[in-house]
């Protein structure tokens, strides 16, 4: 469980950065919680790292009236305890607290785990559903920033190219009564879940305006489903989530493995969908109650 | 009279340092040593029939390659079958690196020596093997049907055959009133200690002697398989264990293949050679164990009392037999529990599979034959609506039974004898510590809000202290200081303290005068290991014994010192004194002092013991006849048969009517290990063994596929249980004291994991409705299995 040989590089500048990664062929090291063991069990073997830990001005979270904007840096730690983004967005700590374990959190970047797009992981999945979107550099590209939705490719498949640094992630401000939530099913405490939801509920006026859920590890990506058809106009306190959960299920694609069957998945992301809907729908209505 | 420690709550002396970061593990030793790395089969079965070095010749930093063709003498026979038996007729082990077949993933091909682990890695990764495939057999049912097999001269893959019978099992079933059947499975875990092994060895060219760290649970074992695998004389050979960060198990079987290459390395090179397992090869290359299928018949009457038990099973055994037929031979003994059923018939087959060798694992073989007596004790409760805890009273040995002798052979070759316990307090214990009789009211009450909760509760009888024999030397240094060696080795149990109560009661000394030494053969030569639950048991009792030969000693030269009887001292405070007038009293280092006449003076303690000072009757020789320098003393325990210790687990579960996770609620445990020697190291065992019962029912597994990959050989596809899924734990102890030894102790050790899987099982059981006939379950199967049991199939709560 040691690396092969490869060469560091630590560049003092965003430009240096994408540079080198253009000249080396070389991986991005920020937080190192999934490149690092990968690279110990020798299952990845990049010829350089480039240590992006130096780089000025990544390491910020700015929260407006619009948005949650994060640098390259921002440890998930850090994000899941800003308190101005917590009050903008709670979804962002609901759904950080279930990121791994708190000593990996301490190291590892939410932006990292974006690019990672790990179709189990909690943040791409949030991204997702608040339809945000990752601001990158590139050598080749150029500066840009690309959705969510064209951002994950595949399991492990970002849209970015060898020679792209993301160096930012944006997460949009729900729209005022909207509430949101997180669930998420695993074998153990801080293990990928076998399924998690994420949902938005927004009220207007004690009704359902919209709806939609992201959920993870049921498909190659995470999966956005807009629900608001199937729930649109009922009264807070008499939603019937079955149609939801229908459309859900017609719209992820589970796939059994060692932790759980197919067909439990399914049964999960129905019951959990059920469940993050509800409790996002209460969250608006406490939030309109008050 | 000082403080009595036996029985108290001693903190651990260990742990100031092993939780400082202070501890000395193997990885610690030996920095400028030459590292190892090795090439392993990616096949579960193949033939070698090339291996091309080449490539990786050209490494910058490579020292060594070597492959079963460098190997000589006996280096080249295939390691030791540790423990044979009569039945294990077509036993096979592993050569130290791959003869032209590998029979697992994991399986030592190539040892690569370099000056640092990245280039021996480096360089393994370039060697090229070439295979001939040949069909992998992986589980026991495959093993079974036999279409492959594992070695090709082994028929039917079947090491082994035994039975064991008591009375007419099929005559008494037959007769019986009722009778059913049932199929049992456990499937495979493994011991997974914090620290894999580890292996660290230096050659003196001029000396021609060999000095081996290794991780082990057997320090003099070790160093007599390097002796005889290397043709050493057994004196140029010394084994020392470092600080070990847990065995559990896997660390008693010996020798390792890197046991024995690391150290032939380290001769051939002249130079320092380590090797350190790192996780992925524990997973592949190590031990594991528990995989077995049981098939059940038995007969009861209308009361629930079992008369006829017949068990048939096959033991999982991997692709070797190196460590005997223990797990199996557990297994169909201890499978009876505090039970005695009329008439006993147990037959296991012990089948290859190309897979990871099984040795034993904390438990072994226990857990398995815990589930299914207990499932047998829950069918027939089930079957005639009687209370669970009932149906087991009725069946257990009363206490005036004891020694109660089930004519059966044990794992160490002697009867299987009863020696102590007290079953029906140990049962009315448990029911009043979980809330029994209370429980039902609960369960119900739960079910009307939509909750499904249910108890479960499993009995156990573990053999522990197995022999042959442990010995411990205790010397009282001038300084006052008691020191203490014992010959078997520690992983992290508290032996240090443990050993120090013992010691420092006999000798009257506080436990932090009294520095204990485990596991370096240099101190002591003669020993078996730490297996078996036998430390407190074996050891224990050889350094008590011993301790008490010292006290005779120290209080003859005290009495003569003194000028009183010895039968009116006492020691009190690491002083000896007469009873009753403390004035008149000696310091025991003073007392070693004058055990060992000397002719200089190096200080002032010795200046006390010179010619010129001390005894001077000129008419008898300094050292009495038959007397002998120094306060010292050498003895050894050896029993005519183990201890068993035995224990009842009660355990509240709660499943979730829509996502089938299943969560603990309680957890509750009534243990009698006898007496207690420090009642905080036995609840730290209970809750230990505990965590692993629970990874064991409901977390962990090797995922093997058909091709004889393990898919999961990693921590975060093999699931330990974290903090997190370990529930808090009620302990109570009985104490019944085995007769069978001077402290009437029995072992602690392995308990908690025993009853885990039977335990919950019966808990899940209860709250579902339907039976649980394989462990472990994980909510994806329970989901599957309510699929199966439609709600209006189940038992009505």
């Amino acid at each position: 469980m040691k690396p092969a040989p490869f060469d560091y590089h630590r560049p003092g500048s965003v430009a240096e950065a994408v540079e080198t990664l253009a000249a080396t062929g070389g991986k991005v090291l920020a937080g190192g919680q999934s490149l690092v063991p990968i690279m110990s069990m020798r299952l990845a073997a990049p010829v350089a790292l480039v240590d992006i830990n130096r780089l000025p001005g990544l390491s910020e979270i700015e929260v407006d009236g619009g948005r949650v904007r994060i640098g390259a840096l921002v440890r998930h730690r850090q994000l899941e305890q800003h308190e101005a983004a917590y009050a903008a967005n709670p979804l962002l700590r609901r759904a950080l607290s279930q990121v791994a374990h708190p000593t990996i959190r301490n190291r590892g970047t939410t932006v990292g785990s974006l690019v990672h797009a790990d179709p189990a992981a909690e943040m791409p999945a949030v991204l997702a559903l608040l339809d945000g979107s990752v601001g990158v550099v590139g050598k080749t590209a150029g500066e840009r920033t690309i959705a969510a939705a064209d951002f994950f490719v595949g399991p492990l498949e970002s849209a970015l190219q060898s020679d792209d640094l993301a160096v930012t992630a944006t997460f949009p401000t729900p729209p005022a009564g909207t509430g949101s939530s997180w669930i998420e099913l695993a074998r153990r405490h801080g293990d990928y879940a076998m399924v998690g939801v994420g949902a938005l509920v927004r009220l207007v006026d004690g009704a359902v305006e919209s709806a939609r859920v992201s959920l993870i590890s049921v498909g190659l990506t995470p999966v956005v489903v807009e629900v608001t058809e199937t729930c649109a106009g009922a009264p807070y306190d008499r939603v019937d989530w079955q149609a939801a959960q229908d459309a859900i299920v017609a719209a992820i694609e589970p796939e059994g493995d060692i932790h759980a069957s197919a067909q439990y998945r399914e049964h999960l992301a129905r019951v959990l969908s059920a469940r993050a809907l509800q409790q996002a729908l209460d969250d608006g209505a406490a939030k309109e109650a008050a | 009279m000082t403080t009595k420690l036996f029985g108290q709550r001693v903190p651990r002396v260990e742990d100031p340092r092993l939780v400082s970061g202070q501890g000395r593990y193997l990885d610690d030793l030996g920095h400028d040593a030459l590292a190892v790395a090795f090439v392993r089969s990616p096949h579960a079965h193949a033939r070698i029939t090339d291996i091309d070095v080449t490539a990786a010749l050209d490494v910058d930093g490579l020292v060594a390659i070597y492959t079963y063709d460098d190997l000589d003498g006996r280096m080249a026979e295939p390691l030791p079958l540790l423990i044979p038996h009569p039945t294990l007729t077509q036993g096979r082990t592993p050569y130290p690196l791959a003869n032209g077949e590998v029979n697992h993933v994991g399986e030592a091909i190539a040892m690569v020596v370099a000056t640092d682990r990245y280039v021996a890695e480096d360089a393994a990764g370039l060697i090229e093997v070439s295979y001939d495939f040949l069909p992998p057999v992986v589980g026991v049912e495959a093993a079974r049907e036999a279409v492959d097999l594992v070695h090709e001269d082994v028929p039917g893959n079947v090491a082994a055959t035994y039975m064991q019978e008591t009375g007419d099992a099929a005559a008494t079933i037959a007769a019986a009133a009722l009778r059913a059947r049932l199929q049992l499975s456990i499937e495979r875990s493994a011991s997974m200690p914090m620290e894999g092994k580890g292996v660290h060895a230096r050659w003196d060219d001029d000396d021609k002697s060999l000095l081996v760290n290794t991780s082990t649970q057997t320090s003099t074992s070790v160093r007599q398989a390097i002796a005889a695998k290397l043709s050493l004389p057994v004196d140029r050979v010394e084994v020392v264990t470092p600080d070990v960060g847990g065995g559990f198990g896997v660390k008693i079987m010996h020798p390792w293949p890197e046991e024995v290459l690391v150290p032939w390395a380290a001769i051939r090179l002249g130079a320092p050679v380590k090797w350190v397992e790192d996780r992925r090869e524990h997973f592949i290359s190590s031990a594991h164990e528990r995989g077995q299928l049981h098939e059940v018949e038995f007969g009861y009457d209308e009361d629930g009392v079992l008369l006829g038990l017949s068990v048939e099973f096959w033991h999982d055994h991997g692709a070797y037999t190196p460590y005997g037929l223990i797990v199996p031979i557990i297994t169909s003994t201890q499978l009876l529990g505090p039970y005695k059923p009329r008439a006993y018939r147990v037959e296991f087959h012990s089948l290859y599979t190309n897979t990871v060798i099984v040795t034993p694992y904390r438990g072994a073989g226990r857990p398995q034959g815990c589930f299914v007596m207990e499932r047998v004790m829950d069918y027939i409760a089930r079957d005639l609506d009687l209370d669970r805890a009932v149906v087991r009273e009725r069946n257990f040995i009363q206490p005036d039974e004891m020694p109660y002798d089930h004519g059966l052979i044990f794992q160490d070759g002697r009867p299987l004898i009863y020696d102590s316990g007290d079953f029906p307090a140990s049962m009315a214990m448990l029911k009043s510590l979980v809330g029994w009789d209370e429980f039902v009211a609960q369960r119900d009450a739960a079910r009307r809000e939509g909750r499904r909760v249910g108890i479960g509760l499993a009995c156990y009888v573990e053999g522990t202290g197995v022999g042959p024999y442990e010995g411990g030397h205790v010397r009282v240094e001038t300084d006052g200081t008691v020191v203490v060696s014992t010959g078997l080795t520690t992983q992290g149990q508290g032996h240090q303290t443990m050993l120090a109560q013992i010691v420092g009661d006999e000798l009257g000394v506080p436990v932090d005068r009294v520095r204990v030494t485990t596991g370096d053969t240099r101190r002591f030569k003669y020993a078996v290991g730490t297996f078996a639950s036998r430390t407190a048991v074996m050891s224990g009792s050889a350094v008590a014994l011993t301790a008490r030969k010292v006290r005779a000693k120290a209080l003859r030269i005290a009495a003569d010192a003194l000028e009183a009887s010895v039968d009116d001292l006492e020691i009190v405070d690491g002083r000896v004194q007469v009873k009753g007038s403390p004035s008149a009293q000696i310091d025991l280092s003073t007392v070693a002092v004058l055990s060992n006449p000397l002719r200089y003076a190096f200080d002032d303690a010795a200046r006390r013991a010179t010619q010129f000072a001390g005894r001077a009757d000129p008419t008898k020789p300094p050292v009495d006849p038959g007397d002998e320098p120094g306060l010292e003393g050498t003895d050894y325990y050896s029993p005519t048969q183990s201890t068993f210790a035995n224990g009842m687990h009660a355990v509240i579960v709660e499943t979730d009517p829509e996502t089938a996770e299943i969560k603990i609620l309680r957890y509750c445990v009534v243990h009698d290990c006898g007496t207690v020697i420090n009642p905080m190291i036995v609840e730290g065992q209970v809750h230990g063994g505990v965590a692993q019962g629970v990874g064991g029912a409901l977390y962990e597994r090797m995922e093997y596929d058909a091709s004889g990959q393990l898919v999961n050989a990693s921590f975060m596809d093999f699931l330990m249980p974290y903090a997190s899924e370990v529930p808090s734990i009620e302990i109570d102890h009985l104490q019944t004291p085995s007769p069978l030894n001077p402290l009437g102790v029995k072992g602690a050790g392995e308990a908690g994991v025993i009853p885990g899987s039977a335990a919950i099982a019966s808990a899940i059981e209860d709250a579902e409705g339907f039976p649980i006939t394989a462990m472990p379950i994980s909510p994806s199967e329970l989901f599957a299995l309510r699929a199966e049991h439609p709600a209006p199939s189940r038992r009505a709560p």
